[in-house]
């Protein structure tokens, strides 16, 4: 009623004038017919407890939508469209991952989702890919529950992964440890509360043993935790050779810190979730020197391809791109292939095209997909911290 | 017995930092019955203080202690004025959400300000010393002699001054303080000022002693700190002492004889325990007799 018989000039209607002309102003700005785009979302750990890693997933897609729409965009029957990003932050939580999958694949209407980068994330943003029948690709998520049904064991429809999972990363750095650093002993302290340590630490003890070693104690730490002198005076009483320490870069610092001010002087192996150099730049006090960590990539091990796009990466940001960059810019190579061979912009037709996708070169490798498979066979590499920077130690085939 | 008493080293490091935080809960509490939950991230404001500082003049440890202190009591100043003082007699549920609020505010401007988490850089000659296996860093001993100097200091004030006098009045009887002419206003600002000095102090130290910095930092501290002032009865001084130690030997021994998953299932239900048998925490008392 308040519109009924509206002064015409009073003071009060200003605030309603204006709501008014804002909605107008976007209803028309909707009605308008928009640009045929290709529309890739971007789930991304923007913030929380991995920021680095959401800015390299966004930056490397932002690099790709770049070169792919200097060039006129992806072919899609026989017209080239340009790309869209979408990019929406999930905090790096696993609540705040799935609504943002909702708003990407419901609200924004992507064709495809890139992202999550961290399986905790991963994982519920794939439950809603898989519901609401949109392809998923995650670039950096090696927990094999990612692509996997929870009630079937079965692969999932529409999440695929541009790594290799824990089930082939684990097993490396455990024959690693016992061939190259001959390890008899280990000892594992993880984060109990997030899904790709636990699920790494599980894999890890179980080739570790089969190798002929003995895991000789089991930690763990929730998510947020900064005191972990209780866990590590309990694995200095053991007295491992090695300690596996699949944490994030962020983490990790930390422990290696107060593991060597309680006099522990085994050296630590990481996992991929190490790569941001910022691990270095934590690491004040140099006691990760002379660690080892298994990677996707590295970049003194790099093809022609991987070369031009760590150039081209290094130009547009001012520093290399980590393996969460190039992944995501491998998610989104295998994306746009995808919508390419696709031939039309469709979600069925887009996700039934990366079904069918069986290799694809990557700037990290030379990816496999298996029929049926929602993971890549690819290579890993082991890296070494030595004088403040990463260094290629071996690259270990499927 | 050597394995113990490294343990009992690293209970006594944490608990010195949970009695830091939870004093300024407790005092806060004390004077106004008010849980200020934005506590934890000024605490957590004291570790990027301390950064920015050294960023712009390499300063020691104990200047750098000093000056954050001071900037997080006049920060916690600013927020009893201007987010507090015009609610106190707002319904007690306004309160809270207003301090919850401040938290959120504080937390997402450095978050803002600052998404990445940042290394603190060293202030103290990384010494160890040995004493019959048993291994104590320079810092630690640091930690846990400025945090009890803090808090003897504290104790002296609250029970020997004469402004320890009127903030004890005030806990027992606001209304009637006011009528024999204490400035209770400045009294309550000042409380809110120490508070918040020894929460930016146990954030350096923290920062210190897990040199990794992150705007998110605060709030599994500032959680824990808080159950410690209640489990000591929330109000009282030395309770939150009390409780802070207890919760950090509790949280060390329990990982340092149990698998380490099971640490705060065993701690937080011991505690509960406590409440159960003493739901005014242990040294506190019913309403009326607080501090």
């Amino acid at each position: 009623m308040y519109f009924a018989n509206p002064p015409m000039f009073g003071l009060r209607s200003i605030p309603f004038a204006i709501v008014a002309l804002t909605i107008g102003s976007l209803l028309v700005a909707s009605c308008q017919p928009s640009k045929p785009s290709v529309k890739i979302g971007i789930n991304a750990e923007l913030t929380g407890e991995m920021p680095a890693v959401g800015a390299s997933c966004k930056q490397a897609a932002e690099l790709f939508a770049e070169q792919v729409n200097r060039d006129g965009g992806i072919m899609v029957g026989g017209t080239k469209i340009p790309v869209e990003l979408s990019v929406v932050d999930n905090s790096c939580k696993a609540d705040q991952s799935a609504a943002a999958a909702q708003r990407l694949i419901s609200q924004n209407g992507v064709l495809v989702m890139v992202g999550p980068d961290a399986s905790s994330c991963a994982i519920p943003a794939g439950e809603l890919a898989e519901s609401l029948g949109c392809l998923m690709i995650s670039p950096w998520s090696t927990n094999p529950k990612t692509t996997q049904d929870t009630q079937t064991g079965k692969p999932k429809k529409n999440v695929f992964r541009a790594c290799f999972t824990d089930r082939f990363e684990s097993p490396v750095l455990a024959a690693f440890a016992t061939k190259n650093l001959h390890a008899k002993t280990a000892a594992v302290l993880y984060d109990v509360t997030s899904e790709a340590p636990t699920s790494q630490s599980a894999l890890f003890k179980e080739a570790f043993e089969k190798a002929g070693g003995k895991v000789v104690s089991m930690e763990t730490y929730s998510t947020g935790d900064r005191d972990f002198s209780a866990q590590l005076t309990k694995i200095r009483e053991s007295a491992p050779d090695i300690i596996y320490l699949p944490a994030p870069y962020n983490d990790t610092p930390l422990i290696a810190a107060q593991a060597r001010q309680l006099g522990i002087k085994a050296p630590f192996l990481g996992s991929d979730a190490w790569s941001s150099p910022d691990i270095i730049k934590l690491d004040t006090g140099k006691n990760l020197e002379g660690s080892y960590f298994c990677n996707h990539y590295s970049t003194e091990a790099a093809t022609p391809k991987a070369k031009q796009f760590i150039a081209d990466y290094t130009a547009r940001y001012g520093n290399a791109p980590d393996d969460v960059a190039a992944l995501t810019y491998d998610a989104m190579g295998l994306a746009s292939q995808s919508i390419s061979s696709a031939g039309k912009v469709d979600r069925t037709a887009v996700r039934d095209a990366m079904a069918a996708t069986r290799t694809f070169e990557g700037v990290t490798g030379h990816f496999v997909y298996p029929e049926g498979a929602r993971d890549p066979e690819k290579s890993a590499v082991i890296m070494q911290i030595k004088d403040g920077s990463f260094h290629w130690v071996s690259t270990v085939d499927p | 017995m050597k394995y113990l008493a490294q343990q009992a080293i690293n209970a006594l490091q944490l608990g010195s930092i949970y009695a830091l935080i939870a004093l300024g809960y407790s005092m806060v509490y004390g004077v106004l019955t008010m849980i200020n939950f934005a506590h934890g991230d000024v605490f957590m404001l004291g570790a990027f203080f301390c950064l920015l500082l050294i960023a712009l003049v390499p300063v020691p440890f104990w200047l750098a202690l000093i000056v954050v202190m001071a900037a997080t009591a006049l920060l916690g100043t600013l927020i009893e004025r201007f987010a507090y003082r015009p609610l106190r007699k707002a319904p007690r549920v306004s309160a809270i959400i207003t301090a919850l609020g401040c938290g959120l505010v504080i937390q997402n401007t450095t978050l803002g300000i600052s998404p990445y988490a940042r290394p603190m850089p060293r202030l103290l000659e990384n010494a160890t010393y040995q004493f019959g296996g048993v291994t104590i860093t320079m810092l630690q001993i640091v930690i846990i002699g400025v945090s009890l100097g803090l808090m003897l200091a504290l104790d002296f004030l609250i029970r020997k001054t004469s402004f320890g006098m009127a903030m004890r009045a005030i806990a027992s009887d606001r209304a009637m303080v006011s009528l024999l002419g204490i400035p209770a206003n400045e009294i309550i600002a000042i409380t809110f000022a120490i508070g918040a000095a020894l929460g930016g102090a146990a954030g350096l130290l923290y920062g210190m002693a897990y040199p990794v910095v992150s705007a998110s930092m605060g709030i599994t501290v500032g959680w824990k700190a808080f159950v410690a002032a209640v489990i000591g009865g929330i109000g009282n001084m030395r309770g939150a002492v009390l409780g802070a130690f207890i919760l950090g030997s509790v949280e060390v021994m329990t990982v340092a004889v149990l698998p380490s998953t099971y640490r705060d299932l065993i701690s937080y239900s011991l505690l509960l325990l406590i409440l159960v048998f003493k739901p005014y925490g242990l040294l506190g008392k019913p309403a009326l007799h607080k501090a």
